[in-house]
């Protein structure tokens, strides 16, 4: 049988066409004609008949138990993010789908392809209050690109076929397939052809010529142009162009955390970071170009602070494959509704080789305000407590900048994002949208099995870390090398720093009373250490970088450093606060 | 931004979880449906949302984009009250006895051209199709005589302007046998 897929290997070689299977076998079938050799997952009742064959077919397909299904969604979700394939997850029906809704949300809101899977009680119980029967059809249909209950064997290979190619397709998404045990026990004629297109869906607009124009007409004639990207670059894989388009332009690039690593660290024309916790020089610029170019983005508000004060000087150009996100929060003069890909590469011949020295040299006196304000003293510390910024510095410097960084949520990802470097794109994973604690950890283990011959180096708050620590048992189980860096302030960071700020400093609920991470991780046997000294760390990321093992590092750090620049929310990017 | 009556025409593939997926797209925004009515359309196998909201254009265009990405959803399009041919329907059940007791009645049905579509010993039906306003009229005029039961259904519509689905649907089935 042929399998139409570009980024999935194809596996599809014993697939038992026309042979009476059980629906249990042949989502098994479907999943391997689907290229996928990787599965998270927890297991249950309503599940049961899957897990069998999983069982059976586990040369083939491999299930890793996390510790909680969250857990599942989260790892699948790296993998998906650092490999660009499908990542898939499965659970039971009750609590182990309603287990799956954050993870689900978290992919929705930034655009991860997934697939999950849940058992359901039989078709005959539907509606009852069965032992376990949760609606999550309905419960998922907020948090999902698309959704279906299976309550018939015969549907499985349609549907599934369905499911993988809206979750990757057009502006990717997560997918749920509810399957009632009843499908799983019952025999089909098995026939599998992969889906191409449904009739009712159009993930793949292209931007008109006319747009293509006027794009270039405004670039053309910018004196202080301006881009802002994001994951679209990445989800559309059209780094080369951006970088194409970036050079020929002479355009200075910002991009928003999930664009991250899309261009290269040190290329000279990339100016750093936009958002609430962005550089100062992109933030308070945007205020000041006259043409500026989102390029699969979608203005976020914490991208974009006050709608009512952003960039209103500034023409707007906006590249996206969405046409929902056309005019939602910005209205712009020219909309590429269409793939990044195909429209960066139609700019490019239309516009002109330009240099604007003056206008980079506006990013570049920002900066160096921003470095000694603030920069300068989160890399290069003089006073006596760790920061969170000379432990990513460290961390740049040991992995020569070709790690994979996920971080968690809080002050320490801001920290992360802010001051990770990278060589290679889809390097910088993070819960941009949702921003889900917890993420980080079952994370790292998708990105680590994604991306095996990389580096993964999860940096987590002390907060973060115990919402999902409970995957240090597939680390462990699987002694996946990943290495785990607590920034320890013994304080929900993040939230103490705006009750600091804006509640004067009522700290309610978020001092920590921590546990003994090191004894925590030793108890899982990963090699574990703790650095609370300034000599001390270098030496402890080397051992860390350089570790075949799971390494778990924990770094005790300032408790009440506060992260910035900053910009309160409600304000203008123009008002970005450095202190 | 002036808030008015748009009506939303949504095509669809026949699907449960569809009107789960619509109605969720007013709600977290708060956007009160005025009406609803689900029905067939024109192409077989097609499905016709009608929904009426009080809003502006602003809201009612980005609902729009959002009914239009669901995946189910083959096109949406919304309209103010003058691009439209619309009708409401109503019913209204009156005891048997009025007709005789209450010579008025009998000048409101007539003055209000609704349709006897019952009589029985007890009770005799009413219905009105057309604009609300005149269903409101003809509520307002009989409600002092005692009405039964009553009820009211959602707007439904007709665009001037074509609202080309079946060229759409060509267009994309070419497509996808190339
Ligand atoms: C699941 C979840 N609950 C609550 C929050 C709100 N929140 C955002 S940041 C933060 C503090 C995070 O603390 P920690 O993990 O210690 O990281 P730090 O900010 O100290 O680096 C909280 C509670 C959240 N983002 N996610």
């Amino acid at each position: 049988m042929e399998v139409v897929n570009s980024k999935q290997t194809q596996g599809a070689a014993q697939t038992p066409k026309g042979m009476k299977i059980s629906g249990a076998e042949a989502l098994i079938h479907c999943l391997l004609a689907e290229g996928v050799d990787l599965i998270y997952g927890y297991p249950g009742g309503a599940i049961m008949p899957v897990y069998d064959e999983l069982y059976k077919f586990q040369d083939r397909l491999t299930h890793i138990l996390t510790r909680h299904e969250q857990g599942a969604t989260h790892a699948a979700q790296g993998y998906a993010r650092v490999s660009g394939k499908v990542g898939v997850a499965m659970a039971t029906s009750g609590p182990g789908a309603t287990n799956l809704v954050t993870g689900l949300a978290d992919a929705q809101i930034d655009s991860t392809p997934m697939v999950c899977i849940t058992g359901q009680v039989p078709r005959h119980l539907l509606g009852s209050d069965a032992f376990q029967e949760t609606d999550i059809v309905g419960i998922s249909t907020p948090v999902t690109k698309w959704n279906y209950q299976i309550t018939k064997a015969s549907e499985i290979p349609e549907i599934i076929a369905k499911a993988f190619y809206i979750a990757r397709s057009g502006r990717p998404g997560p997918v749920l397939v509810d399957i009632t045990k009843n499908a799983q026990f019952d025999a089909l004629d098995f026939d599998y052809t992969p889906c191409t297109s449904v009739r009712s869906y159009h993930p793949l607009p292209v931007a008109t010529e006319e747009s293509v124009e006027a794009a270039a007409s405004l670039i053309n004639r910018a004196k202080k142009p301006f881009i802002i990207f994001g994951q679209g670059v990445i989800l559309g894989e059209a780094e080369e162009e951006l970088e194409a388009f970036v050079e020929k332009s002479g355009i200075p690039a910002a991009w928003t955390i999930l664009g991250h690593s899309a261009l290269s660290s040190d290329h000279p024309l990339n100016v750093g970071m936009v958002g609430m916790h962005g550089n100062y020089g992109p933030n308070v610029l945007t205020n000041e170009c006259d043409v500026l170019i989102a390029i699969g983005m979608r203005f976020d508000d914490r991208v974009t602070g006050n709608l009512d004060t952003y960039a209103k000087q500034a023409k707007i150009i906006h590249l996206e494959i969405d046409p929902a996100e056309i005019d939602k929060n910005v209205k712009v003069d020219v909309a590429l509704l269409g793939d990044s890909k195909d429209s960066l590469a139609r700019l490019l011949p239309k516009i002109e080789a330009k240099s604007h020295p003056q206008w980079l040299k506006e990013f570049e006196e920002k900066h160096q305000i921003e470095y000694k304000q603030i920069i300068e003293r989160d890399l290069y510390p003089t006073k006596e407590g760790l920061t969170m910024g000379e432990v990513v510095r460290g961390i740049n410097e040991a992995s020569g900048e070709k790690a994979v960084i996920v971080s968690d949520v809080g002050q320490h990802q801001m920290i992360a994002c802010r001051y990770a470097r990278f060589k290679q794109s889809k390097s910088n994973i993070t819960s941009g949208g949702l921003g889900t604690m917890g993420f980080a950890l079952p994370a790292a283990i998708g990105a680590q099995m994604g991306a095996p011959e990389r580096p993964v180096v999860a940096v987590i708050g002390d907060g973060g870390y115990q919402m999902t620590i409970q995957e240090l048992g597939v680390i462990y189980q699987h002694q996946l090398p990943v290495k785990i860096v607590v920034l320890n302030n013994d304080f929900l960071g993040m939230v103490r720093q705006w009750q600091q700020l804006f509640f004067d400093k009522r700290y309610a609920s978020t001092v920590m009373v921590n546990p003994d991470f090191v004894k925590i991780a030793e108890g899982y046997q990963i090699k574990a250490r703790r650095v609370e000294k300034r000599e001390d760390l270098n030496d402890a990321i080397a051992e860390m970088m350089a570790s075949e093992e799971p390494y778990f590092l924990e770094v005790r750090v300032e408790k009440e450093d506060n992260v910035f620049p900053m910009i309160p929310s409600g304000a203008s990017v123009s008002d970005i606060r450095l202190s | 931004m002036e808030t008015k009556y748009f009506t939303i025409s949504v095509y669809s593939e026949n699907n449960v979880g569809l009107l789960n997926r619509i109605s969720g797209i007013f709600l977290k925004r708060h956007i009160n449906i005025e009406s609803l009515n689900v029905s067939k359309s024109e192409i077989k196998d097609v499905s016709k949302f009608t929904i009426v909201v009080f809003t502006t254009e602003d809201w009612t265009r980005k609902i729009v984009q959002q009914i239009e990405k669901q995946v189910e959803v083959i096109k949406a399009y919304y309209h103010e009250d003058d691009e439209i041919i619309f009708q409401d329907t109503a019913l209204f059940k009156i005891a048997s006895h009025l007709l005789f007791d209450e010579r008025q009645i009998q000048n409101i049905i007539k003055a209000s051209h609704a349709q006897i579509v019952t009589v029985s010993r007890d009770f005799f039906v009413l219905a009105k199709t057309g604009r609300r306003h005149e269903i409101e009229d003809m509520y307002h005029q009989l409600e002092p005589y005692g009405i039964m039961q009553f009820v009211r259904s959602g707007r439904i519509a007709v665009s001037k302007e074509a609202m080309p689905i079946r060229e759409l649907l060509a267009e994309i089935e070419e497509k996808q046998h190339l």
